[in-house]
């Protein structure tokens, strides 16, 4: 309880419906992304049908990964992380399933909007024009509430996370406001190109990545039940993402017509942020040394450090493929979508798994019902994603290459059939696992009750027993 | 306490800044040299195409679209556009050309920023994924009769693609409809101010 608050400090049933909302369109949006994966295969499930377009169903697909998956998600890990890392509650309640209510509402509108024919031209923001200010309505709401458990803590120091998630406040709504109202009605042409780079960077870079290292900072050296290995390495980290994350929006648009100057600075900006995720990987590895053996024994840390080891992949591949040497092949091809996949899906989507399954025992107050389900879910979702990683990235370069040779432009599309294919297949693969995820939420909510509410975080009642 | 708080909000937003400066606002600065021209003045000149669209299909033509003029083009121009994003065509098909990788001798001469200084690019539909090729000169590299029975059923043309077909582009009797005719009309109009001499004029300010 909080000083002096009636109220619980940690709202789970908020927590809990979240989850579920986080769950339900990460299904929509992979069933979008099967579905669009079987077009290239010449075999769409639903030719000819408009609403079912694939081309409306791909913005479907990308807009609930990243607004109804990812978001929901960690809209649940701020509100799990925040009011312990402050012992304060949030703002109001209310305003909190006011905010649920308001989210949900925005992803219904803006699969029918997109389905309708609405979507946006923006990638990344194709949520119809006319449910951007609801978004930024909700965004807004979401800081204050958010942030006032920070500003009114009586702690002696702000922890790491905190920095994460107060300057992912600071930044989401200017970014969703920049990219989604400049280049639609005041930036055209080039210039707004340069901003919807900016928006395709930030969105990933200044909202899911600060609260996803956020939600580690605070998750992992509990579950290791020591601290962070070094706080000058969080400093830097930290310091370094919020100084060249945003800088670096024109290298989604490399060899365009946007001004050399500022494509070189997008480079240089890349490949200097390298460095500084090498520090923040190189922090939660000296954090893990000496406790390897907890990836064995602990599924949601083991979901973390996978995340993390495909986050130091991603940035990796970045310093690279930035440099317009790499741009003359990759660019345009399935490259770039193995690569957003890594991070989208690998990433964050893979940290989701881990904080689900350290969060949903305690929100429904019952343990996993199957441990061994849950196990067998990451090595499906994991070697699969892994599998179209590799098809997507081979394929692209077949694809930047033919093209170069000024190949017929068949002959690129028939050589990238075999790698379609393998993408639809570690889709299946992945979706099937899903629905054993889902299978198992359902089932551990529906148990008897049991008395395990109150277990403290890292004592990991979750997944006590899970074996390799 | 709460100052200190404030300073990570506040380190938000002159980073977001000083970003958006370099990477937003300096390109809009370089480029704001450049006039912008709306629809209406870029539909003159009218494509050879459009006129052609008039007598390929006379009766729905005239039904959809009245005559040819520069205002029934920029009418086409804008529906077409708006199909082209409905149906996200913008994530299969890049609208520039590229100074590498021979996409000069594929597609045609290299982007320039004064091609997409106008309001038929806003938003800009540049794209970041070729599954199909790049369609910013695409003028006249087919024909009407091409883009009809491509966009009802692109397989029947073009065997390999995994194009999807738009059957809702034309109407019972599979003429092209309004947003049919009017999404020709607008791949006709990309790249139609490059001359044959491969020489590019921003689009609107001179003849064909």
């Amino acid at each position: 309880m909080a000083n002096g608050d009636s109220r619980a400090l940690v709202n789970l049933d908020l927590i809990r419906w979240h989850l579920i909302a986080s769950a339900t369109f990460m299904m929509v949006s992979m069933l979008g992304g099967l579905a669009y994966a079987f077009q290239f295969n010449q075999l769409y499930p639903f030719p000819s049908i408009e609403w079912l377009s694939p081309g409306r169903v791909r913005m479907v697909h990308t807009n609930m990964a990243a607004y109804g998956f990812i978001a929901n998600a960690f809209i649940a890990g701020l509100l799990f992380a925040i009011p312990r890392l402050t012992k304060k509650p949030i703002f109001s309640d209310q305003l909190g399933w006011m905010i649920f209510g308001a989210w949900q509402l925005t992803m219904v509108l803006t699969v029918i909007g997109q389905l309708a024919g609405y979507g946006q031209a923006i990638e990344w923001g194709e949520t119809p024009s006319f449910v951007d200010p609801l978004v930024l309505v909700g965004l807004v709401l979401l800081v204050i509430n958010m942030s006032v458990p920070i500003f009114r803590t009586e702690e002696p120091g702000l922890y790491v996370s905190l920095w994460y998630f107060l300057a992912a406040f600071g930044w989401t709504g200017l970014v969703y406001f920049m990219g989604n109202f400049l280049p639609e009605y005041w930036v055209p042409g080039t210039a707004g190109a340069a901003i919807t780079g900016l928006f395709i960077h930030d969105l990933v870079g200044l909202f899911v990545t600060p609260i996803g290292w956020g939600l580690m900072y605070f998750f992992v050296p509990l579950l290791l039940r020591k601290p962070i290995w070094s706080h000058a390495l969080s400093l830097i980290g930290f310091w370094g993402l919020a100084f060249f994350y945003p800088m670096q929006g024109v290298h989604h648009f490399l060899l365009s017509p946007i001004p050399m100057y500022a494509q070189y600075g997008a480079i240089v900006a890349t490949i200097a942020v390298e460095i500084v995720v090498l520090t923040v990987i190189v922090n939660f590895f000296g954090t893990l040394h000496g406790r390897s053996e907890a990836i064995r024994g602990n599924l949601a840390l083991r979901w973390f450090y996978t995340g993390m080891i495909l986050y130091a992949l991603t940035c990796l591949q970045c310093a690279f493929q930035v440099t317009l040497t790499f741009q003359k092949i990759i660019h345009f091809t399935d490259w770039v979508v193995a690569h957003a996949h890594m991070v989208m899906f690998g990433v964050f989507g893979f940290w989701i798994y881990g904080f689900f399954i350290e969060v949903w025992p305690r929100v429904v107050g019952r343990p996993w019902v199957s441990p061994r389900l849950l196990t067998l879910h990451y090595w499906m979702t994991m070697s699969a994603l892994a599998l179209m990683i590799v098809d997507l990235t081979a394929g692209g370069l077949v694809q930047g290459f033919l093209w170069r040779g000024l190949n017929h432009w068949g002959d690129s599309v028939i050589a990238s059939m075999p790698f379609w294919w393998v993408r639809t297949l570690s889709g299946l693969i992945i979706i099937s696992a899903q629905g054993l995820f889902i299978y198992a939420l359902w089932a551990t909510a529906r148990q008897p009750s049991t008395e395990m509410t109150e277990a403290p975080v890292g004592a990991s009642p979750a997944t006590a027993g899970v074996g390799v | 306490m709460e100052r200190f708080g404030a300073s990570f909000l506040v380190a938000a937003a002159v980073t977001f800044l000083l970003g958006f400066f370099l990477q937003g606002v300096m390109p809009v600065i370089t480029l704001s040299t450049l006039a912008t021209k709306t629809v209406e003045e870029v539909a003159d000149p009218i494509t050879p195409h459009f006129s052609q669209l008039a007598s390929d299909y006379p009766e729905e033509f005239q039904r959809y679209f009245g005559e040819v003029s520069v205002a029934s083009h920029a009418k086409a121009l804008r529906i077409g556009r708006d199909a082209y994003i409905a149906e996200a065509c913008f994530h299969c098909h890049s609208q520039f050309v590229r100074p590498v990788s021979n996409e000069d001798l594929r597609f045609g001469p290299v982007s320039k920023p004064e091609e997409y200084q106008n309001h038929m690019n806003l938003p800009h539909l540049f794209g970041t994924r070729r599954v199909g090729p790049d369609l910013i000169r695409e003028a006249g590299v087919h024909s009407n009769d091409w883009h009809a029975a491509h966009l009802y059923a692109p397989r029947n043309v073009a065997p390999y693609s995994v194009m999807p077909s738009y059957p809702w582009f034309f109407d019972e009797n599979k003429k092209p409809n309004e947003k049919g005719l009017a999404l020709i009309a607008y791949l006709q109009w990309l790249g139609s101010w490059v001359d044959e001499n491969g020489t590019i004029t921003a689009p609107g300010s001179g003849g064909m």
